[in-house]
């Protein structure tokens, strides 16, 4: 304990005052309590200090979200001109042990940025990824040291390394989103075909993985799902073998595509894909029910002749 | 309004169709979300059990309605009000968060807040406010946006003028500024991290206590629609998965800023939509991850949002009577899924109880309760009729009333007059260094 320690003797703790009536109060534990008297003690000195930095220490130790610790913390750093390559040993122990913590990657990033250094990143977040392929801060972090240190090189091959370890783990699909909208860019005919034909790929090996229909929608429609030749009559093909609620959904999105810039065949395009919202509606993705009856009446009203219109939305 | 006391959507035939289909290629993703299934599998088949036994009395029938335990909750929350055990102790740095949980809990299942332990809750988060501005996860910390959202949130439920007289409404404006960044973000405290939770908790204290000026929101819309991505949600930030957490605050810092519509609601739509569990029933937070009962508020609050978005925007096509969600199946999660039988609710079953996870399922549960606003109000409760909650205002998440309450109260005073202030600190310096 902190109170019984020789060298903090010159220092008085100070107790948290929740005040006469506290509410929400937390049974600290001593060692809690101990900690954080101290802590308290050294924020109200101002103590910039090698025994203050270790107090910090223990203090994140007890409460890793306290982000005034992890604040003082890096001010410290700074005044005690501590070595940083330390700290970075340190905090890696630190997320190794609590990777779903904003501010262990928060500070990771300061002292990464300190440093000017993003040459063990890459790796390390590799290493987290591997235990938890999709924890949200190691991305976050990711994405960040790519783009500000421009490591983009080897990227697009570790995404897919992971798409084949796990072809559903949509995190990865978003980072080859990221590393191609960056650098390629999806405008490139060559780029986008490959995609395509990567997505389809994919699909064939497991139908039903929503991330796949996702990409591949995503990819395409700011140019058009109708505008891509061929891709009806493939997604058409898939549908005897390869059907699934994602696949329905894709084609409702192509024929909505097809009503939106071509003025030919309205009629059939548009009864095709209000058949499309009323199967699923009613047998493939009944827990979307109340959505697709919503785009078929949608569809209806932008698309459909008055009388139509009126029939088809008052039987809906 | 409509009582389903049965049947239950879990109990059909065609329920057991809806499991994951793996297409015979197993991944980590597969694996988790199977055995999640064959857990709710387990729940449900164990419901149907007690659904089964003969009726000979009308009370016997009642319990085997999917029943709230309103009981049970309350005395958790009543007791989590005043004291926490040590596990709490990771979330020292969140206290107004605890505060906000519980009252909102409480202010859900319709039971009133004490007298004194609201004025108690006052006089604890006025220690809470950072003498720059702004409130602090608990005393002598330094300000934070999350903290602020909640402390602000948890004193518009107490509704008193002490609780709104606490606001120092001058140093918020103060310390918002003192968090805004040049390209429209917020960090979440000084020398802290950006996300898109920022904007919304920004947005959400400055509305209530009517602190907004011209420039506080500057460029902010434009940074929030960046992070709209390929899937139709929100990321963090620009260029990260669509996210619920995120996709909510992001939306509804949208709404009270009034430039929802330059979000691609259409495809925001579609992403939410196919984020229920069509087995489970309730939500999931990223597309092919598993299924959490807090996302019954983060994901199905966003339906609320978008219906009226929609309609402001022209839409005819709008249903008059319920959200683009199954607003059964998701009851049918939260009651039989989530709830903790000595009191609490939970993300799955398996999980530990929460107070965070009490305050989101119950406030998923009445969005899937209460479609539409004071003029058009249709109802659906699954079970009994006691299982209904009050009704939560989609943005804020805290009821309409305590929500025109307060906006009526801070509009009364005047718009701070923003200035660079050197605030004198009651704890200390250092907190307050960039």
């Amino acid at each position: 304990m902190y109170r019984d320690r020789k060298e903090w003797a010159d220092l008085e703790p100070v107790p948290q005052d929740d005040g006469p009536n506290p509410v929400v109060k937390i049974a600290y534990s001593d060692k809690f309590t101990d900690v954080y008297d101290y802590f308290r003690a050294l924020l109200k000195n101002d103590e910039k200090s090698d025994r203050a930095l270790l107090l910090t220490a223990e203090a994140i130790e007890l409460n890793a979200a306290n982000y005034t610790v992890w604040h003082y913390r890096r001010v410290l750093l700074q005044a005690l001109e501590k070595d940083l390559r330390e700290e970075m040993r340190y905090i890696t122990a630190i997320i190794e042990d609590q990777p779903k913590n904003y501010q262990v990657w928060h500070h990771r990033r300061m002292v990464v940025e300190w440093l000017n250094d993003p040459s063990e990143e890459l790796e390390f977040i590799a290493e987290i990824l591997s235990q938890d392929a999709k924890n949200y801060h190691a991305w976050q972090h990711r994405q960040w040291v790519i783009k500000e240190y421009k490591l983009w090189d080897s990227e697009l091959e570790y995404v897919e390394q992971l798409l084949e370890e796990d072809v559903r783990n949509n995190s990865a699909w978003n980072q080859r989103h990221y590393i191609i909208s960056h650098t390629t860019g999806y405008s490139d005919p060559a780029i986008l075909n490959r995609e395509v034909q990567y997505s389809l790929k994919q699909i064939k090996k497991a139908p039903h993985n929503e991330s796949v229909w996702n990409y591949l929608k995503g990819i395409l429609q700011d140019l058009g799902l109708s505008s891509h030749p061929g891709l009806l009559e493939q997604i058409l093909e898939l549908k005897e073998t390869h059907c699934s609620p994602y696949l329905l959904g894709f084609l409702v999105d192509i024929y909505e595509d097809f009503l939106e810039n071509t003025l030919e065949h309205h009629e059939e395009v548009l009864s095709k894909a209000l058949e499309l919202c009323e199967l699923l509606a009613r047998e493939k993705d009944t827990i979307r029910r109340e959505y697709w009856s919503y785009v078929g009446r949608s569809l209806q009203t932008k698309y459909g002749s008055t009388s139509n219109r009126l029939i088809w939305i008052h039987s809906h | 309004m409509e009582s389903v006391s049965s049947p239950l959507r879990c109990f059909g035939e065609c329920h057991t169709a809806e499991k994951y289909t793996d297409d015979g290629v197993e991944t980590v993703t597969s694996v988790e979300q199977r055995k999640v299934e064959r857990s709710i599998q387990e729940v449900v088949s164990v419901y149907k059990q007690i659904h089964s036994l003969p009726h000979t009395t009308a009370v016997f029938a009642t319990m085997t309605e999917p029943t709230l335990l309103r009981d049970q909750h309350y005395q958790y929350l009543k007791k989590g009000l005043r004291h926490l055990s040590d596990a709490y102790e990771c979330l020292d740095a969140s206290r107004p968060w605890l505060c906000y949980w519980i009252l909102h809990s409480l202010e859900l299942l319709e039971e009133p807040v004490p007298t004194a332990i609201a004025s108690d809750v006052c006089k604890f988060l006025a220690r809470c406010q950072s003498p720059t501005g702004g409130f602090a996860g608990g005393p002598c910390q330094a300000a934070h946006l999350a903290p602020t959202y909640a402390a602000v949130n948890a004193l518009c439920i107490i509704g008193t003028q002490e609780a709104y007289n606490i606001i120092d409404r001058e140093k918020l404006l103060s310390f918002l500024f003192s968090v805004k960044q040049p390209d429209g973000s917020f960090v979440m405290h000084i020398g802290g991290e950006v996300d898109v939770r920022s904007t919304y908790c920004a947005a959400s204290v400055a509305s209530l206590t009517n602190i907004m000026t011209p420039t506080l929101f500057q460029d902010t819309p434009t940074w929030i629609v960046s992070c709209q991505n390929w899937e139709g949600g929100l990321g963090g930030v620009p260029g990260l998965e669509a996210h619920g957490g995120y996709t909510f605050c992001g939306m509804a810092a949208m709404v009270i800023l009034g430039k929802e519509h330059m979000l691609d609601l259409k495809s925001l739509l579609r992403w939410v939509a196919s984020r229920q569990m069509r087995y489970e029933g309730g939500f999931q937070g990223r597309c092919n991850k598993l299924v959490d009962g807090c996302y019954s508020f983060w994901q199905a609050g966003l339906l609320p949002l978008l219906h009226r978005a929609l309609f402001k925007g022209g839409d005819s096509t709008l249903s008059l009577q319920k959200w683009m969600f199954e607003q059964q199946a998701l009851q049918e999660y939260i009651l039989l899924c989530c709830q903790n039988p000595a009191g609490g609710l939970l993300d799955k079953p398996g999980k530990s109880r929460d107070f965070y996870h009490t305050c989101y399922c119950l406030s998923g549960l009445s969005v899937a309760q209460h479609f539409g606003n004071m003029d058009l109000h249709h109802e659906l409760i699954v079970g009994r009729e006691e299982n209904r909650l009050a009704p939560s205002h989609p943005v804020y998440n805290i009821c309409p009333e305590k929500v025109a309450q307060a906006i009526q109260h801070f509009h009364q005073l005047p718009v701070p007059v923003p200035a660079q202030k050197e605030g004198s600190s009651a704890c200390n310096t250092t907190t307050d260094h960039s």
